[in-house]
């Protein structure tokens, strides 16, 4: 398979581009392999990837429903950052970021992560003792984080509405944060997990696990069993469905999760702008399009849609925020199924079945960990012992009580 | 001489007046009834806009939504739009239009270069370079950015209102063509209430657009028989009528949106709403959505000039407007040839290429009768193109396949080519509908699958050409019956005669049956190799090349391929491009068609504005922003107010010249000192009523409340079942079986939930009842050494607020000012205080006469700011400041809080868990700074000894923080690991913005320990 | 947006009300008995299924009652509601005719 480059680019342009070799294999799946990842998101084929480039493990196969990177992969708004409160979550996310930075190279594909800056907005006092501890947090685990005035802000986003109904104070940003193509991770890691031998099955949907003396053996599939001593799930929204066909719940609940885009436009917006008070999260595609997400809904749904009612809070807070887009027209609109975390961080976790291992809940956020989380977990899954950073993850804190919890964090009461 | 192709007569714009318009500088001429399309064809203007990725020269394509060239920038400072199709844009008189993504002008475009390029730029190429060096994509990205984007957005505040509103109807008929109307009118007829929404400016759907005396229905032509229609719907009461108005959103439950164009067309300068957006909750949808026709792809396709044959027909017959003289219509069925037929009626001069072999039927007869010269079995090679104007066209002898042209090239004169491959039904709001489609093989298009959907209220009827029903008769009689189907199962009889829905249609033959299923046309090169570009979505210049290329990477999923490519996702969302790109991909995957499944159709149908969806509620009207009944005199006395929730709290009261650490020094310095009022209305307040309010009490709060006696108060800690504390609060027995609860401002609404979801599906039988009060009462907090002084002034009688009468932690009922009142001996300071509850009207009268009493005695309101420095001095918290959701009422050290003999209540089992009840746990300390004048910043953090490495091992951060004025020191309230065995240690303060500072652990009160003053 | 039918209400549109996760969840009668993991059992896991799903919702911009709904979560369709404490109708989980095809 040839690298890509400028160059091959120019080489292949002389025919047309006919002759490019296919991206990855659209092999027949093996009786047996060492590994199976069910799910070809951008987290199942990072775990992958990192199993056979880092672990050694390269007789890896994974396996998707539909079509790879046709998940949360696909539907996100794009966000990458690492501006998270407790040092667990601080270190799993930006363990992400640095691989993000060397991300298309290591790839040899264009995943575009764009370290355009991202600005979490303070409307209240609350607010501004919230990014307060947080930036402090960060900066002490060796994050960057910078605190704004709203003249700064202002700079940042000329748009912007300091004072409007719930007043901008302040804004903490994390330069190194901002988007990524979420297409191109998904694509990119199968692309090079595909060259390292991993084989990538499209359209085969697990039905089952093969389980013996408590451990998994393989998983059952609308192609046959395939056999593994070891399984990794990472189906995000599905994931419950997995664990309830391996026997076991798990805390988390599936809610629909909605995003839009604008019509593309000429640069308007540089950096990624979040406000928990206004809510909305908003930034501009390479392609010009303003990317805006909306909350999740708040009941169980697998359906991949949502209620108007979320649009319209979400367009609501844009408009709030940024008065002059009120012209502009949404384009797209689009639901994602999340798994949430009632403390708002995943699970990378072992589980009641011997070799079986989740990694999900991922809820709102899980983008941005693509990477560090395909990293941890490959390396867990590898070892039989999950990594130091994906410890703190595990399903027994919700028996214990350790909830990683950066829900809670940021609730507001006085 | 303006209007050059406008034809003398025929259309439906108003020729007797004239509107000007100014399109990238020049001023034009139009009529009413023209959109900037027809309007700018009529003068001739072909060239209208660039293209999204190589700046391509771009004209009219189509007459509609469908538009996926003719974007402009409609007028200019605030009122300024992007993106707008000219299509869609009513001409009004004065209307300013730019094109858009070209620099320095349309003609003369420096992005034009890209196509120069585009030989290295096919699909995903950038997905494949700059990647050099390692962090060069920022570098890059600049450029790409600029490059990328079409129109500007606007720069200054919108001056436009929107409207919006919520409908409710019996039956809502999606499109008003032959086949919506007849299905509104049976429905109408019946009585039902019925909404008639129809995108265009007028109904009849494509109806306006055959010529005059082509189209015949129930014996009247049908231009006739459309007006009678409306007139009739007019005169039916319970039906409204909606033009202009595109339902964009089908969501669950029969929830429509729809967006009505309401003002623009009277210019931007209107007063009223320019859209209204319409949230329909219809009990039965009839969907006659129509359909959109399907263009052939060719060699530089997209050359302007390049036109539907549909739209063709629309230009002529409805706007009056001939755009080209010599006309060539490339198609592949019946259907086209009508556009030829039209077009030589009009006067153009017209020659027809088909790729079929042999045609045959009756329009390809009146076509051969009309003089037309017609080449069969032939595909358009290439098009000549030069200075904004097709000047010609080549077309080559197609092979049986269709996969090749082969012979000489025939030169063919003509300035415009209409091309019309069929017709694909508008099955977007179906599928937003959940329903599927399945591929029909006679008709070569997807249609709904009724059956998709559960047969029920729910499911939508699918009438005429968006599902696969193109002939008119067949709309009618669909529509027809879609329409008294809808009514008749809502319980509404239809009392009229069946109508006379016989129609007769000159050259009906435009239901695919006589269609060669070839929409990609090749040219002398195989498709992609050589300079000629084949086109099949016209929007974001995705070629057939590019689908090659991602099918040959593997992107051969339909998802993929539209990803990869980008194909469907502009602005038009792949109205005419979708279907094209899909057969490429089956023939790629030699797959038939229909086993493919169209990529899911999103809403909204069409983009729907922003400002459109928000409505009303923007400005001031964003947000609801709660005051309390003393605002007034807040504002009056110059108080700066924080939101807090919904609430405006005063923050501070400044005085003359002070700023915002003075006027809280003086706040604080009263309240210990003289006395001093508090507005504490926003508190949330519970009323608790029923013989077993004990029994809720005792489960939602930690501690114990049997030995509560009548008229005595209660400090309680609220947990939610992980353990954790959620709210407090004051809690007074007003009766035996009726109590006072108080909570947090913003945890007002979590907790009235919460208690009423423990109620009502947990403990039914539990004989409690809560109402909210926290806007019945308003609340005045006198606190300070002076407090009794200022409120004995305003009692009937002195003894009613004396020490030995009303002890610390009870409420008495009194009259306060006249006022009618309920006291509370209770104290956030404190100090002793009195909470003044008195009913919400006389919240403003209350503060005025304490006010004035309290002037005698030093008084002066405080705000927040100062109250939480009090209450910092004494030690109490703040949920949700002190605590952030993964704190215990151990970790508060109030373990006196949990009582001993209850078995149970909310949380209480979490409190045991291993990690909750291990030590170590971060705990609630006081911290003394080591230099007593620094300020610790809240949000910093304790670290056991100062270093510059990171990361730095962190054992809490710093909550609560201020300076007191009383101490005459810098206090603060921390969360640090096993916190309480740490008292006396000095730990170093890490501070948010840089900078550290030594404190040492303390105990968490700093002001009067055993608590006499707030006894006092 | 769902039109839901509130038991004592009638239908009404979906956002007059909250959704507050899944039905039928009784808390311990005695939580001391329980160990750890059991609470945490309780507090936390849900089933989470793909398909019929009870659920708690609340009036809460209406009557602010409490009531449950059978939902299918693939679909989004709302199969009964019913007052909290009535028995649960009986509805088979069936395949969504989306799915079928």
């Amino acid at each position: 398979m040839s690298r890509y480059s400028l160059f091959s680019l120019l080489r292949h342009s002389l025919d047309y581009h006919r002759g490019w070799q296919r991206a990855w294999r659209n092999p027949q799946p093996k009786r047996a392999y060492d590994v199976v990842i069910v799910g070809g998101g951008g987290h199942g084929l990072a775990t992958a990837y990192y199993l056979a480039s880092e672990c050694g493990v390269a007789n890896v196969a994974v396996v998707e429903k539909g079509w790879l990177g046709g998940g949360n992969t696909g539907r996100n708004t794009t966000i990458v950052r690492s501006n998270y409160l407790w040092d667990e979550s601080a270190r799993l996310y930006d363990h992400a970021v640095k691989l993000w930075e060397g991300l298309s190279r290591e790839l040899n594909y264009n995943v575009m992560f764009s370290q355009r800056g991202l600005l979490h907005l303070a409307h209240n006092v609350h607010d501004m003792q919230e990014i307060a501890r947080r930036g402090c947090a960060i900066g002490l685990n060796g994050i960057d984080s910078e605190f704004l005035a709203p003249a700064q802000v202002a700079k940042m986003v000329p748009f912007i509405n300091l004072h409007g109904r719930y007043p901008v104070l302040g804004a903490l940003l994390q330069r190194r944060g901002g988007t990524a193509r979420h297409d191109a991770v998904a694509w990119g890691y199968a692309r090079a997990a595909d060259k390292l031998g991993v084989d990538i099955i499209q359209n085969c949907e697990v039905t089952g696990f093969g389980m013996e003396r408590g451990a998994v053996t393989g998983v059952h599939t609308e192609r046959g069993f395939i056999a593994a001593g070891k399984v990794g799930c990472v189906v995000a929204g599905h994931c419950g469905v997995l664990a309830q066909m391996a026997g076991f719940r798990l805390p988390l609940e599936s809610v629909p999760l909605q995003a839009l885009v604008s019509e593309p436009l000429k640069p308007a917006l540089d950096c990624v702008v979040m406000s928990g008070s206004v809510h909305a999260y908003i930034s501009q595609s390479d392609k010009g399009e303003l990317v805006i997400g909306a909350g999740s809904d708040a009941y169980n749904s697998y359906s991949q849609r949502g209620g108007f009612d979320t649009i319209e809070h979400a367009l609501g807070a844009v408009v709030e925020l940024y008065p002059v887009f009120s012209r502009l027209k949404m384009l797209r609109q689009w639901g994602g199924v999340v798994d949430v975390t009632v403390d708002r961080s995943p699970l990378l976790t072992k589980t009641p079945v011997g070799g079986l291992f989740f990694n999900c809940g991922w809820g709102t956020g899980g983008f941005k960990a693509t990477p560090g989380s395909g990293h941890v977990f490959a390396h867990s899954i590898a070892r039989g012992e999950m990594h130091p950073i994906a410890a703190p993850f595990s399903l027994e804190r919700f028996h214990s009580g350790a909830l990683v919890d950066e829900g809670a964090a940021a609730a507001v009461a006085h | 001489m303006t209007q050059t192709r406008r034809l003398a007569e025929g259309g439906r714009v108003q020729r007797a007046k004239v509107i000007r318009f100014w399109f990238d500088d020049k001023k034009y001429e139009g009529h009413p009834g023209d959109t900037l399309a027809s309007a700018l064809l009529a003068n001739g203007v072909t060239l209208v806009a660039r293209s999204f990725k190589y700046h391509r020269p771009r004209g009219i394509f189509s007459a509609g939504a469908e538009e996926p060239n003719a974007l402009v920038q409609l007028e200019s400072g605030a009122h300024t739009e992007p993106n707008r199709r000219a299509t869609e844009v009513e001409l009004y008189d004065g209307l300013v239009a730019r094109s858009q993504n070209c620099w320095p002008s349309l003609r003369f475009d420096f992005g034009a270069v890209n196509s120069r390029l585009s030989r290295i730029l096919p699909a995903g190429f950038y997905y494949k370079t700059f990647m050099w060096p390692r962090a060069g994509w920022m570098f890059y990205e600049k450029f790409i950015r600029k490059a990328a984007g079409l129109g500007r957005a606007p720069k200054q505040s919108d001056p436009a209102d929107y409207d919006k509103l919520h409908a409710h109807c019996d039956v809502l008929v999606v499109g008003g063509g032959p086949a919506g109307l007849q299905a509104a009118c049976a429905a109408g007829a019946s009585g039902a209430r019925v909404i008639l929404a129809d995108e265009r400016m007028e109904f009849g759907g494509s109806l306006p657009d055959i010529a005059p005396g082509d189209a015949n229905i129930g014996g009247l032509p049908a231009g006739e028989w459309v007006a009678r229609r409306v007139r009739e719907l007019r005169r039916m009461e319970e039906v409204t009528l909606l033009p202009r108005t595109t339902v964009t959103g089908f969501y669950d439950g029969n929830f429509l949106t729809a967006c009505e164009r309401a003002g623009e067309r009277f210019g931007p300068h209107h007063h009223g709403a320019k859209e209204r957006l319409w949230k329909i909750r219809a009990r039965r949808v009839v969907l006659a959505c129509g359909a959109i026709e399907r263009p052939l792809v060719f060699a530089d396709n997209d050359r302007p000039g390049v036109m539907l044959a549909g739209a063709l027909r629309a230009y002529i017959n409805r706007f009056g407007v001939l755009p080209g003289r010599r006309i060539l219509v490339l198609t592949n069925h019946n259907g086209g040839y009508r556009a030829a037929l039209d077009a030589a009626r009009a006067g153009a001069e017209v020659s027809v290429v088909d790729v079929r072999a042999a045609p045959s039927g009756a329009t390809v007869e009146a076509a051969r009768a009309a003089g037309i010269s017609i080449l069969a079995g032939h595909a358009l090679s290439a098009v000549d193109y030069a200075r904004g104007r097709i000047r010609g066209a080549r077309a080559m002898e197609l092979s049986e396949d269709g996969r090749a042209v082969h012979g000489e090239a025939r030169a063919l004169q003509c300035d415009l080519i209409a091309v019309s491959g069929g017709w694909t039904p508008a099955v977007h709001l179906f599928s937003q509908a959940r329903g599927q489609l399945e591929y029909c093989d006679a008709q070569h298009c997807f249609v709904p699958l009724d059956a998709s959907l559960p047969d029920d209220d729910a499911r939508p009827a699918c009438a005429g050409a968006c599902r696969g029903s193109f002939r008119l008769a067949q709309c009618l009689a669909e529509g027809h019956a879609a329409g008294l189907a809808a009514a008749a199962a809502l319980g509404f009889k239809s009392g009229n005669d069946a109508p006379d829905l016989t129609a007769a249609e000159m050259h009906d033959e435009s239901d695919g049956s006589a269609l060669r299923p070839l929409w990609i046309l090749p040219c002398e090169h195989p498709i992609g190799a050589g300079p000629k570009k084949h086109f099949h979505e016209l929007h974001n210049d995705a070629t057939v090349a590019d689908l090659a290329l991602a099918a040959r990477e593997g992107f051969d999923a339909v998802e993929h391929l539209k990803r990869y490519t980008t194909t469907g996702m502009g602005t038009d969302q792949g109205k005419t491009s979708n279907l094209n790109a899909l057969a490429m991909l089956a023939e790629l995957r030699g797959a038939p068609l229909g086993e493919l499944r169209p990529p899911t159709f999103r809403p909204p149908y069409t983009p729907l504005t922003f400002g459109a969806v928000v409505g009303h509620e923007r400005r001031d009207l964003f947000a609801q922003c709660r005051t309390t009944p003393m605002h007034e005199w807040h504002v009056k006395n110059g108080a700066v107010f924080e939101d807090v929730g919904d609430w405006k709290r005063p923050y501070y009261f400044p005085a003359q010249g002070e700023d915002m650490h003075a006027a809280v020094r003086r706040e604080c310095l009263a309240a210990r000192n003289a006395a001093v009022l508090l507005d504490a209305s926003t508190l949330g307040k519970i009323d608790i009523r029923g013989e077993d309010a004990v029994k809720l009490l005792n489960m939602v709060y930690t501690n114990d409340w049997d030995s509560l006696a009548i008229g005595r108060c209660r400090y309680g800690l609220m947990l939610n079942e992980h353990g954790m504390v959620f709210d407090d609060g004051v809690t007074t027995r007003l009766g035996e079986h009726h109590f006072h609860m108080t909570t947090t401002t913003g945890g007002a609404a979590r907790v009235l939930n919460h208690l009423e979801e423990w109620l009502q599906t947990e403990w039914p039988d539990c004989k409690a009842y809560c109402t909210s009060v926290t806007e019945q009462w308003a609340v005045a907090s006198l606190s300070g050494p002076r407090s009794r002084d200022v409120l004995t002034a305003l009692c009937d009688a002195p003894h009613e607020v004396a020490r030995e009468s009303f002890p610390f932690m009870s409420m008495r009922e009194m009259r306060v000012a006249g006022i009618p009142a309920r006291v509370f001996r209770v104290s956030f300071t404190g100090e002793l205080a009195f909470e003044i509850n008195v009913p919400a009207r006389f919240g403003a009268a209350l503060w005025r006469e304490l006010m004035r009493a309290g002037e005698a005695h030093g008084i002066c309101a405080y705000g927040t700011e100062a109250m939480h420095v009090l209450r910092a001095e004494k030690g109490f918290i703040i949920v949700g400041q002190d605590t952030d959701g993964s704190v215990t009422p151990l970790d508060l050290g109030m373990g006196r809080m949990i009582s001993k003999s209850k078995k149970d209540f909310v949380g209480k089992r979490s409190l045991a868990r291993s990690d909750t009840a291990r030590a170590g746990r971060k705990q609630l300390v006081g911290l003394l700074s080591e230099d007593p004048a620094r300020v610790l910043p809240e949000g910093s953090h304790v670290v056991e000894k100062w270093s510059r490495r990171r990361p730095l091992k962190m054992l809490g951060h710093v909550s609560s923080s201020y300076f007191s004025p009383n101490l005459g020191r810098s206090i603060a309230l921390a969360l640090v690991a096993d916190g309480f065995r740490r008292k006396g240690e000095t730990l170093e303060i890490a501070f948010p913005r840089g900078g550290h500072h030594r404190a040492q652990v303390a105990g968490t009160v700093f002001l009067d320990a055993d608590g006499a003053r707030a006894r006092g | 947006m769902l039109l839901i039918k509130c038991p004592w209400c009638g239908a009404r549109d979906q956002s007059e009300f909250s959704c507050h996760g899944e039905a039928h969840i009784a808390r311990p009668e005695n939580p001391a008995a329980l160990d750890d993991a059991q609470w945490g059992d309780y507090v936390f896991f849900r089933s989470n299924p793909k398909g019929l799903h009870r659920e708690r919702w609340m009036h809460a911009h209406g009557c602010r009652r409490w009531f449950n709904a059978a939902r299918d979560t693939r679909s989004d369709r709302i199969l009964a509601t019913y007052k909290p404490f009535e028995s649960p109708p009986k509805i088979k989980d069936q395949k969504s005719p989306a799915e079928k095809s």
